[in-house]
C-alpha cells in the first residue's frame, strides 16, 4: 500500500477527512521550506501538496504566480525541490508529499530522469497540471513504475466520458477542481460541488480532493462533509505572504490547526 | 509525391504541437475543435470569410516589385507580399476576422487577446467593434509602454486593455494572463489567439485563416513572372505571417521557405528572440510542445528584441517541424540589421515597414545579393511601421 493510500485507508477507518496544504518550494525562501512542511504536519497536515516554481504558471492565481516569483529569485529549480523532499523525508516517513508544477521543469530534466529522482527522494505523487491524460501516457507509465502515484485534476466542465478516460489512469486520489478558474478565484458553489463530486463517485473509487476555492475554516468544513480530502492552497500561501521571517511558522500553523479543527467538526 | 497533410487529428505537427493545458480548459478546447471542423469547409462560412477579407480589409493584398531596393542591394529581384496595405495595418486581421465569425457562430458575446506590438490588439478590437462582441485584450506591462498608440487605438474602438504586471510583463505574459481570463469566463468568452501558437487547434486554424496571404501570392506571382519564386522570406515572432505565406508553398518543389528570427543583440549575447535558429531545447509553453527559450531548470527565459511583436521565447509547434523536415530555413536578424533594412525601404521605396518585417527585409537584401538578377525573393512585407516611429526615433534621441 502506498503512502497515500494508507494516509485515506486510516483517515477513512477515523471517520476523518484530509487535510492537505499547499505550499510553494522555495517561497518565501529556500530556507524556510522543510522546517514549513514539518510544522504543516505538526499542525495537522495529513498530506502536502509542495508547488514546484515555474515561470509561465497559466492555471495559477496571482497568489500562487507570486509564490513562484518569490522562489525563483533563489534560482528554486525542480532538482533543488527533489533535494527538499530528501531532507524532509530523512526525519519523515508518512506524511506523503505529492509534487504539483507544470510540464516544462519535468521535460527540461528528462522525464525518466525526474521519475529516478523522485522515486530516490520519497516524492509519492505527482500532479502536472498542464499534462492532461492524452499527452502524457509514457510518463504516467514511468510513474506507476516507480510506485508513484499520478494525480489528475477533474473540472466542472469535464464531462462524464471524460472523467472515464481520467479515472482509468489516476493513482492516490482524484483533484476536482471546484470552480472555472484558477487557483484562488472565486468562492465555490458548494451545491454544485456536492452534485459534481456525488457523480464522479458513481465512476470511481479513489478518494477525491477538492480544492481552488477553499478560502476559510468555513468552506474548509462544508468541502469536508463532501469530500475525502480538502486541498488548500492559495489561502496558505497567503499566509505565507504576510508573515515575516519570525512569524511564518506560527502564522503557518495557526492557520493549518484552525482549518483541521473545522474538517474534524464534520 | 506525397502532399503535406499536417497536423495529425489531435494537433501534433510531429513530437511538436498537442494539447498541453489544465483540465479546466480541455472542453473549451474540444467544443473549439469541433465547431472549427464543422465551419472550416463550410461554403457559407467560407463565404463570409472571404466577403469581409475582400471588403473590410482590402484583399487581395498587391505585391509590389521593389525595383529600386534590388537594384541597390544587387542580385535577385525582391518582391514584396504587402500585408501592410490591409485594414489596420497588417496581416493580423485575417485571422482576427475568421475567429470573430466563428465566435459568432458559437454564440460568443465576448472576445479576449493577448497581444505584444497591439497589432493583433487593434485586429481584434476591430473586428469585435464592426460585429458587435465586447472585446478585452491582454498587453504585457512593458508593451504598454512602447506601443502607446496602439493602445490608444484600441480604446477607441471600444476595447479594454489591461496592462499585465507579472512575470516579464510582455507578450508571454498576456498569454497567460488571456489564458486565466478565459478559464474563469468560459461559457461566454471567444479566446482569439493571435499567432500560430497555443494549443490544438489553434496552430491549424491560425494558418488556415493566414493562408489567404500564400494562396494569393502564388497566383499572384505566376501573373507577374509567369512563374514562382526562387525564395520566400517572412520575420517568425510566433510565426502566423511566416505560416500564412509558407504554407500554400509547402508542396510546391524549387521554392526555399525562409523564416527569419529576432536575433537581437546577437545570438551570442543570449539576449535575442530566436529559438530555432539559436538550437533551443525542446519544451512545453501556452499549451505546445515547440523549441522553446529556456534556462537550465526549464523555466522560461526572458527575450530580447527591438520588435514588440518578434520578442516571445516560442514559436509555432509548425515552424518546428518544418525546421526538423528540413522544408524550411530558420536564420536571425539583429536588431541593428533590422534597423538599417527599415530605413532602407523608407527611402529607396517609400514604404515604411513594421519592425517586425524589417527583419524579413533585411535577411531578403543578404540573400539576394547571393543571386543573380533573374532570380526572385518574395518577402512577406507583414506589417506597415506606423506603431514604430516613436522607437525609430527614441533609438536616434529625437523627441518627437
Amino acid at each position: 500500500m502506498s503512502r497515500i493510500q494508507s494516509v485515506f485507508a486510516t483517515l477513512k477507518a477515523q471517520g476523518k477527512k484530509a487535510l492537505i496544504p499547499y505550499i510553494t518550494a522555495g517561497d518565501p525562501h529556500p530556507d524556510h521550506t522543510v522546517p514549513l512542511l514539518h510544522a504543516l504536519v505538526e499542525a495537522g497536515a495529513d498530506m502536502i501538496e509542495l508547488g514546484v516554481p515555474f515561470s509561465d504558471p497559466m492555471a495559477d492565481g496571482p497568489v500562487i504566480q507570486r509564490a513562484s516569483e518569490r522562489a525563483l529569485v533563489h534560482k528554486m529549480g525542480l532538482r533543488k525541490v527533489l533535494g527538499m523532499v530528501k531532507e524532509f523525508r530523512a526525519s519523515n516517513q508518512t506524511t506523503p508529499i505529492v509534487l504539483m508544477g507544470y510540464a516544462n521543469p519535468i521535460e527540461a530534466m528528462g522525464s525518466s530522469q525526474f521519475v529516478a529522482l523522485a522515486k530516490e527522494a520519497g516524492v509519492d505523487g505527482v500532479l502536472t497540471v498542464d499534462y492532461p491524460p492524452e499527452e502524457c501516457e509514457r510518463f504516467n507509465q514511468e510513474l506507476a513504475s516507480a510506485d508513484i502515484d499520478s494525480i489528475f485534476l477533474l473540472s466542472p466542465t469535464t464531462e462524464p466520458s471524460r472523467t472515464e478516460l481520467i479515472v482509468k489512469q489516476a493513482t492516490g486520489f482524484l483533484y476536482y477542481v471546484s470552480l472555472k478558474g484558477v487557483t484562488g478565484a472565486a468562492n465555490l458553489d458548494i451545491v454544485e460541488v456536492k452534485k459534481r463530486v456525488a457523480e464522479i463517485r458513481q465512476q470511481t473509487s479513489l478518494p477525491i480532493g477538492v480544492g481552488f476555492g477553499v478560502k476559510d475554516a468555513a468552506t474548509a468544513r462544508e468541502v469536508a462533509a463532501i469530500a475525502d480530502a480538502v486541498v488548500v492552497g492559495s489561502r496558505m500561501v497567503l499566509a505565507i505572504e504576510n508573515s515575516d521571517a519570525t512569524h511564518l511558522i506560527t502564522n503557518v500553523q495557526a492557520l493549518t490547526k484552525e482549518l483541521r479543527t473545522a474538517i474534524d467538526s464534520v | 509525391m506525397q502532399m503535406y497533410d499536417m497536423p495529425d487529428e489531435r494537433g501534433h505537427f510531429g513530437p511538436f504541437g498537442g494539447v498541453f493545458v489544465a483540465e479546466t480548459l480541455v472542453e473549451a478546447l474540444e467544443e473549439l475543435r469541433v465547431m472549427y471542423e464543422k465551419y472550416r469547409h463550410d461554403p457559407e462560412f467560407l463565404a463570409e470569410f472571404a466577403y469581409d477579407l475582400k471588403h473590410f480589409v482590402g484583399r487581395p493584398s498587391p505585391i509590389y516589385h521593389a525595383k529600386r531596393l534590388s537594384d541597390k542591394v544587387g542580385g535577385a529581384q525582391i518582391y514584396l507580399k504587402r500585408e501592410d496595405l490591409n485594414h489596420t495595418g497588417a496581416h493580423k486581421i485575417n485571422n482576427t476576422i475568421g475567429q470573430a465569425l466563428l465566435a459568432k457562430r458559437m454564440g460568443k458575446p465576448r472576445v479576449i487577446a493577448e497581444t505584444g506590438a497591439g497589432q493583433h490588439g487593434v485586429a481584434t478590437a476591430t473586428i469585435a467593434a464592426r460585429l458587435g462582441l465586447e472585446c478585452v485584450v491582454y498587453m504585457g506591462a512593458e508593451d504598454v509602454k512602447r506601443q502607446a498608440p496602439n493602445v490608444f487605438r484600441m480604446k477607441l474602438l471600444g476595447a479594454t486593455v489591461v496592462p499585465v504586471e507579472s512575470g516579464s510583463k510582455t507578450l508571454k505574459d498576456a498569454l497567460n494572463e488571456a489564458m486565466r481570463d478565459w478559464v474563469t469566463n468560459i461559457s461566454n468568452t471567444f479566446y482569439i489567439i493571435g499567432t500560430v501558437a497555443g494549443p490544438h487547434p489553434y496552430p491549424m486554424m491560425v494558418r488556415d485563416f493566414q493562408a489567404v496571404i500564400g494562396i494569393e501570392a502564388k497566383e499572384q506571382m505566376q501573373e507577374m513572372i509567369g512563374r514562382q519564386p526562387d525564395a520566400v522570406v517572412a520575420c517568425v515572432g510566433g510565426g502566423s505571417n511566416a505560416m500564412g505565406i509558407f504554407y500554400p508553398y509547402i508542396d510546391v518543389e524549387g521554392v526555399r521557405l525562409i523564416g527569419v528570427e529576432a536575433g537581437g543583440h546577437g545570438l551570442s549575447t543570449g539576449q535575442h528572440a530566436a529559438p530555432l535558429t539559436a538550437n533551443s531545447p525542446i519544451g512545453v509553453l501556452h499549451g505546445n510542445r515547440t523549441y522553446l527559450m529556456q534556462d537550465e531548470d526549464g523555466n522560461i527565459i526572458e527575450t530580447h528584441s527591438i520588435s514588440a511583436g518578434l520578442d516571445y521565447p516560442g514559436v509555432g509547434p509548425e515552424h518546428a517541424w518544418l525546421k526538423d523536415i528540413k522544408r524550411a530555413e530558420y536564420v536571425a536578424i539583429t536588431d541593428e540589421e533590422a534597423m538599417t533594412a527599415f530605413h532602407n525601404l523608407c527611402r529607396t521605396e517609400g514604404i515604411i515597414p513594421a519592425m517586425e518585417s524589417s527583419h524579413a527585409l533585411a535577411h531578403a537584401e543578404k540573400l539576394a545579393k547571393t543571386m543573380s538578377p533573374d532570380q526572385v525573393v518574395l518577402v512577406n512585407l507583414s506589417g506597415r511601421g506606423d506603431k514604430d516611429i516613436n522607437t525609430v526615433a527614441r533609438l536616434a534621441n529625437i523627441t518627437l
